[in-house]
């Protein structure tokens, strides 16, 4: 046993961490599970910029300005450093709440609602609060048993709640939410720029080309040419509409949830709360604001009776670490859901069977 | 500084947890993270309610300050913005900073206040900003405590304080 200590290497937070994130390089990068897209994105955004540098630069660089190369590398590193900071970085993702603080608001909400007689649905639990006037509602989140503060949710996909939750790009391979958002704007807007640039200059070169040797001969040339512009072509109408998009959002402060939930829009007449109601103001903040760290201490160590006893899994929680809280109520292990409650939204689709899991509390 | 720490392990070992409070999140001002200064019932007879108002109000305070955006933070951002976020990797935030100073500052309020009265705070922080957790302690030498429920005393470790699990 003791040799099993000496040996085994320090177990980290970021390996029992419960939601569907991916962690590579010892916890410093979080990114989704499903990451096809992600290397999607990479691969056309580095084969259509090597193109450009190979061909396209070298032509225009003597005919008309070695400046040309030269922007269009720093737009590229920019772009790229911008991918990878949104797709790397925790987007804000509150971490769920212990045992003990889980049983503390059941019995708020039970003390609040009253008990629940076993077998019946309890009621929503949603808890309101005013904000500049308007009141706003906060939703009990059943996966991660904490009341959600305003603006957050809860993304399927990641399985955990994310702090001013804008949406899940699977195209960053990441969720956009509070943390990364900038980055997220800054990419697709550097990468809007990147496309109208090659796509500009691939323009610019076919035709000083074609005055020399032809049209077709170009294409002969190079036929990398037409293989990005078409790429360039179609970036273009997705890139820079989303770019637009995100633009009136950011001056309007809203996120994109919001936004298609209409919650500041339409017939209530509730207006946004956050907005300061200044487009510069509203920019600055979310572009320029403060940037809170990660509260998920993902290269946190974990004590060594807690990382020698149990084979890790992603799925389990740090809860074992606390002692007996004193009198757990309705008290559900992490990650399983209520069996008699359904609140579509909000719970994760369901599960294929997990392996047994050890909790040190368990008292259904 | 070690002595104190290691009244504040003393402690721990020498009590039992009885009950644990968590004071929530005031979300009147928007999203920016304050904690609400209602006075829970638990603490009635454990320590003065003003001492505990102003141990609240002076986080929110921190909090604030951390989160304040203004002519310094606008400054920040554009900079770390004109390096593509590398200077990142070299220098803290503000709001890191800030974070530290928060954690010192719980430190000495459990060492200077707190402990002495059998309570123990958690730097919010470590509870992803959510909750300030206070442990309640009954002292095992104490007859007729109302800790019916507790047991384990020695594995209260996870109430962290602070201490420099970061």
């Amino acid at each position: 046993m003791s040799v099993m200590v000496v040996r085994k290497k320090v177990t980290r937070k970021w390996e029992k961490l419960p939601g569907r994130n991916t962690f590579c390089c010892d916890g410093r990068v979080m990114m989704a599970r499903q990451k096809g897209i992600f290397y999607l994105t990479l691969f056309l955004i580095l084969g259509t910029c090597t193109l450009f540098f190979a061909f396209e630069c070298r032509y225009l660089a003597v005919q008309l300005s070695p400046a040309i190369p030269v922007f269009a590398a720093m737009l590229f590193l920019f772009s790229m450093a911008t991918l990878l900071r949104t797709s790397f970085s925790d987007p804000g993702v509150i971490p769920r709440a212990l045992p003990d603080e889980a049983a503390f608001i059941e019995m708020e909400i039970e003390a609040t609602n009253g008990a629940v007689p076993q077998g019946q649905r309890p009621p929503p639990r949603i808890k309101n609060f005013q904000i500049n006037n308007q009141i706003v509602k906060l939703k009990y989140c059943y996966t991660c048993k904490i009341f959600r503060p305003p603006r957050a949710s809860h993304c399927s996909i990641c399985d955990n709640c994310v702090e001013r939750f804008d949406h899940h790009c699977p195209w960053v391979g990441n969720c956009v939410g509070k943390r990364n958002y900038r980055y997220f704007y800054l990419f697709i807007l550097s990468l809007s720029l990147l496309t109208i640039y090659v796509f500009a200059f691939n323009i610019v070169y076919v035709a000083l080309k074609s005055l020399k040797i032809g049209f077709l001969e170009t294409l002969k040339e190079t036929p990398g040419t037409v293989l990005e512009v078409l790429i360039c072509f179609f970036t273009l109408w997705s890139v820079v509409g989303l770019t637009g998009f995100h633009t009136f959002l950011v001056a309007l402060n809203q996120t994109t949830n919001e936004d298609i939930k209409g919650s500041w829009t339409g017939k209530n007449r509730v207006q946004n709360p956050y907005s300061h109601g200044n487009i510069v103001k509203n920019c600055c903040e979310v572009l320029c604001g403060p940037l809170p760290p990660s509260v998920l201490d993902r290269r946190g160590i974990l004590p060594l009776e807690e990382s020698g006893s149990r084979p890790p899994s992603t799925q389990e929680t740090s809860s074992s670490l606390l002692p007996q809280s004193p009198a757990p109520t309705e008290h559900l292990s992490p990650n399983e859901m209520p069996e008699d409650t359904s609140t579509p939204e909000e719970m994760p689709p369901p599960e294929p069977p997990e392996p047994p899991q050890e909790v040190t509390e368990a008292e259904k | 500084m070690a002595t104190e720490v290691h009244n504040l392990q003393e402690l721990r070992r020498s009590a039992s947890l009885a009950t644990k409070v968590f004071i929530q999140r005031d979300y009147s001002d928007g999203t920016i993270c304050q904690f609400q200064t209602k006075f829970p019932p638990e603490l009635d007879s454990r320590i003065e309610r003003q001492l505990f108002e102003e141990t609240v109000k002076t986080l929110n305070s921190f909090y604030a300050e951390a989160e304040k955006i203004g002519g310094s933070s606008y400054l920040e951002g554009c900079l770390a913005c004109a390096t593509a976020y590398f200077i990142f990797l070299c220098m803290e935030t503000h709001y890191e900073k800030v974070l530290k100073k928060i954690s010192r500052y719980i430190q000495e309020q459990n060492e200077k206040i707190f402990a002495p009265r059998g309570l123990l705070l958690t730097d919010p922080v470590e509870r992803g900003m959510r909750v300030i957790e206070i442990s309640i302690y009954e002292d095992r030498c104490s007859s007729g405590s109302s800790s019916s429920g507790s047991s384990s005393g020695s594995g209260s470790s996870g109430g962290g304080g602070g201490a420099g699990a970061r």
